[in-house]
């Protein structure tokens, strides 16, 4: 029974070492300075912390840029998202509809089918209207990934919100609207954050639709991809770093919804 | 009325920048000046990368899609063990599922180029003398593996959170009659849990399968131009030759790849209504 559980804990053990060892490596790679960037054979424990690989990526023409037009897409991804995504939601969740059904294999649909490629005719018609390389233009085909999410999952939100809330709001003399944003807005806030978050980081993390929409108005990712093949390495692997380390951070804070929305939103 | 009302952003949303693009790629593919032809994909097909591209894509669908699906369901019997600090465990191994495939290309780049840190490995153990290169075109074997690798890692975390969300609503009863009647943990696993859980394990594949034909940035990271597949390709021909009619035709490969795939699925793991 000792030996099983021992053999059980190296399990799990293991598990999480293929987790995080290789962005650990990441990390030192990006803070270990130049000595870890030109040494070989490479050392396992970074040689002190040091920035001068980030800040010299930072420094590099077009990266602040990039970071920032990242930072517009995402945000704006997660508005269009939020925004068109929970009605709609809330609509599946409370009311019988003819054409419920038809609408949910709708949103289904855009899953299925590989959405990146969408981005190819897009260039086009964008182009005519003046939204090709544009942060907006690029935050539109990202609402496409982010949205079923956002429905699907809201409206899995707004079910688990007994009805006879609402309800008693109602009677009370609230109208439906009140009702909505008195009762169940704060009760859904926590998951609407945190598939808001999700919504950031679908679009933070986007490189296909990224690239074939931009020239100059780039994403991290898609400047990433661009000087791929002509840029030393120390330029990639800060930033890489500089992808994970939101990522990361946005998983730890919805950690606790994390799991049930994709259980949800896959059902 | 109100129904419609809230649904009608989204449905025009997705009506405008889905169904409309969705139309125009076939239109694209299947269009020379003006005129209905097959020209682009009969450039596509003579193209010197096309049969590489459809190899390669098949041969990493077919390898990553199901070592995630079994590390998956291995990593959630596990989690079903773990009493203290479960909810650490399934954070940790959920972190991937926030990192971008770039990122993630580019982590397994830091590892297996020249002077990364499996070389060091390799050299510190006395197997190379030198910095060997693995992401040559001359080591298709060693490159193919770590494209692999790095879309493994990456995206067994989704499957992951899907089978675990299974797991979860798995009724105890069964498995616990299972044992009283003597059956051994593998035979309970795979005559109990295994069946009940076809679909979660149906949803998990579509998803991969689909995102894995377009699995890009990972491959353009580690295998550049040395490992081409269908979306690099589709990449290639819009990006660099700027001729949108052979990238929509790649597109419409992979699509039609991802429905054949999804209908398989749905068709091959398939729940009786009766066991609903």
């Amino acid at each position: 029974m000792t030996l099983n559980r021992a053999l059980f804990a190296a399990g799990v053990t293991a598990v999480c070492a293929w987790v995080l060892v290789p962005i650990w490596l990441i990390a030192s790679s990006a803070i270990g300075g130049q000595a870890v960037i030109s040494a070989w054979p490479k050392p396992f424990l970074p040689i002190g912390g040091s920035l001068d690989t980030l800040l010299r990526f930072l420094a590099i023409d077009g990266v602040w840029k990039s970071m920032l037009v990242s930072v517009e897409v995402a945000a704006i991804t997660m508005v269009l998202a939020i925004c068109l995504g929970a009605p709609a939601g809330y609509a599946l969740a409370r009311f019988k509809f003819r054409g419920a059904v038809p609408f949910r294999l709708l949103v289904l649909m855009t899953r299925a089918f590989p959405v990146a490629i969408l981005a190819l005719p897009l260039t086009v018609g964008f182009i005519r209207i003046g939204l090709y390389d544009t942060a907006f233009g690029v935050a539109l085909v990202h609402t496409t990934l982010a949205l079923p999410f956002a429905v699907l999952v809201s409206a899995s939100l707004f079910q688990a919100i007994p009805h006879e809330l609402e309800e008693a709001a109602w009677v009370f003399g609230c109208s439906r609207v009140q009702a909505f944003l008195r009762v169940v807005l704060p009760l859904g806030a926590p998951g609407i954050a945190a598939v808001a978050i999700f919504a950031f980081v679908i679009s933070w993390n986007e490189v296909f639709a990224a690239s074939v929409l931009s020239v100059r108005t780039r994403t991290l990712t898609a400047y990433l991809l661009a000087v791929l093949s002509e840029s030393p390495l120390y330029v990639q692997f800060a930033g890489a770093f500089l992808l994970i380390v939101p990522s990361v951070l946005f998983i730890f804070l919805v950690r606790k919804q994390l799991f049930a929305m994709w259980g949800i939103a896959n059902r | 009325m109100l129904p419609y009302a809230l649904i009608a952003p989204t449905v025009l949303f997705l009506g405008v920048l889905f169904v409309i693009p969705l139309v125009q790629t076939v239109a694209l593919a299947f269009q020379v000046k003006g005129g209905w032809s097959l020209d682009n994909f009969a450039t596509m097909a003579d193209d010197l990368n096309f049969h590489d591209a459809v190899v390669n894509t098949f041969r990493l669908v077919a390898v990553a899609v199901p070592l995630q699906l079994v590390f998956a369901i291995g990593m959630a019997m596990m989690l079903r063990r773990i009493g203290k600090g479960r909810d650490l465990i399934l954070w940790i191994w959920s972190i991937p599922l926030g990192i971008s495939d770039l990122a993630a290309g580019l982590v397994w780049l830091a590892i297996v180029n020249d002077q990364g840190y499996l070389n060091s490995v390799l050299f510190r153990l006395g197997v190379i003398a030198r910095p060997e290169s693995w992401l040559t075109y001359e080591t298709p074997a060693a490159l193919f593996f770590a494209v692999a690798i790095a879309e493994i890692w990456r995206a067994t975390a989704i499957v992951l959170l899907i089978i675990v969300a299974g797991v979860q609503v798995l009724p105890k009863e069964y498995g616990e009659a299972a044992e009283v009647f003597g059956a051994s943990p593998w035979k309970s696993f795979t005559r109990i849990t295994l069946p009940l859980l076809k679909p979660s394990i149906q949803t998990a594949l579509i998803l991969r399968t689909v995102l894995a034909f377009e699995a890009f940035a990972v491959v353009m990271a580690i295998g550049g131009r040395n490992f081409p597949v269908i979306i690099s390709e589709a990449f290639t021909w819009q990006h660099f030759n700027n001729d949108s009619g052979v990238a929509a035709s790649y597109a419409i490969v992979i699509m039609a790849i991802s429905i054949v795939a999804t209908l398989v699925y749905l068709v091959a793991l398939r729940t009786p209504a009766a066991q609903r």
